[in-house]
């Protein structure tokens, strides 16, 4: 058997420890991008957007968790290389062997579901690091009905898109 | 033992560029982790919701279950706190629903995607990463009209299983670590 998913495993639940203990934070992500999103926004339109009243919550700067994401790129950039698997890839192999070999194509989609996942990750206040591993290593309520809707509902539309739109 | 406000825990924990500095070395070991682990990859993930490849189960099962019990150790010795963030019918249903679609049709999830940008997939950076800043940016725009209708509705309690149980941690965690290793047993048992 492979053990490599458990190590990970191991690895993250350890780290989750330090970020309690040194930053008394959980890991999470998906406020980082709703910063980010602010800082671009403020870019564009102005220091109005800080009087928005989620951006008042959620401030457009540069803090622990947005770091953290930045840290996630690095950490993943140095791993690929030693492992020889970095590799610049437009179409993943299970989308091309369904949908076919079509970069547009597969933009298009990434760019749909990224934007389906930004907007769902705000809206249920977390991801599947905040609310599924962190959420649920607290044994918070909110954070176990989450996870559980998050990939109930994942499964349902990755059979529609894989089984109903593609079939085999 | 609880930490006094000034304790140097306390002071590490108020000095923003140092926790910022922290954040940045914790990510790398979280993105070094979710690389190994496989789950960066959009392949491993989809096989994952198609039920063919349970490797996201694995790494996240395992996570939880050190994570619980230590963190609660933590807890226990005064070193930490518990961080619950508050839920609805409104905001994690919905908002979960949502992003179930999402997590299905982009194939990566917010922290994934950052570790697939790593790995060198073009899909996670020019689609993923733009399309959640995008979503991102829409829920800001949206939030004052859903925050007076849909996200107040049906209030989630903001507690713990144990809270709500009104029992000591101990008594939901280590049925919950048997339960989580037997599902890993099973799984490995199916050869999933």
């Amino acid at each position: 058997m492979d053990w490599t998913p458990y190590l990970a495993g191991l690895g993250i639940g350890i780290l989750s420890w330090f970020t309690f203990l040194l930053s008394a934070r959980p890991l999470g992500c998906s406020t980082a991008y709703a910063r980010t999103s602010g800082m671009i926004e403020r870019a564009i339109r102005g220091d109005s957007v800080l009087e928005k009243p989620y951006y008042r919550k959620f401030v457009p700067q540069i803090d622990w968790e947005w770091m953290l994401v930045l840290g996630i790129v690095i950490g993943a950039f140095i791993t690929a290389l030693v492992q020889g698997e970095f590799a610049l890839i437009w179409v993943p192999s299970t989308f091309e062997a369904a949908f076919g070999s079509s970069s547009l194509l597969r933009l298009a989609v990434a760019l749909v579901g990224g934007v389906l996942m930004g907007l769902g990750a705000r809206w249920a206040g977390g991801c599947t690091s905040g609310h599924g591993i962190s959420g649920t290593l607290q044994l918070a309520i909110a954070s176990w009905i989450a996870v559980v809707i998050f990939f109930v509902s994942g499964i349902i539309v990755a059979f529609l898109l894989y089984g109903v739109i593609v079939p085999w | 033992m609880v930490e006094s406000a000034d304790s140097p825990l306390q002071r590490l924990r108020q000095n923003q560029s140092l926790q910022r500095l922290l954040g940045l070395v914790m990510g790398v070991a979280f993105g070094v982790f979710l690389q190994l682990g496989g789950v960066t990859s959009y392949d491993v993930i989809i096989g994952q919701l198609l039920l063919y490849d349970f490797t996201v189960v694995k790494v996240m099962l395992s996570a939880v279950a050190v994570g619980m019990v230590g963190v609660y150790l933590l807890i226990h010795l005064g070193l930490a706190s518990l961080t619950i963030k508050p839920g609805s019918i409104g905001t994690t249903v919905l908002g979960g629903i949502i992003f179930g679609c999402g997590f299905a049709v982009l194939g990566y999830c917010p922290g994934t995607v950052a570790g697939a940008v790593g790995s060198g997939a073009l899909d996670a950076l020019f689609g993923g990463v733009t399309g959640i800043l995008i979503g991102a940016g829409i829920f800001a725009e949206l939030y004052p009209r859903l925050d007076a209708s849909v996200l107040q509705r049906g209030k989630i309690p903001d507690m713990t299983i144990p809270e709500l149980v009104g029992v000591q941690p101990r008594t939901v965690i280590v049925p919950m670590i048997i339960l989580i290793i037997a599902i890993l047993y099973g799984i490995e048992y199916l050869g999933l």
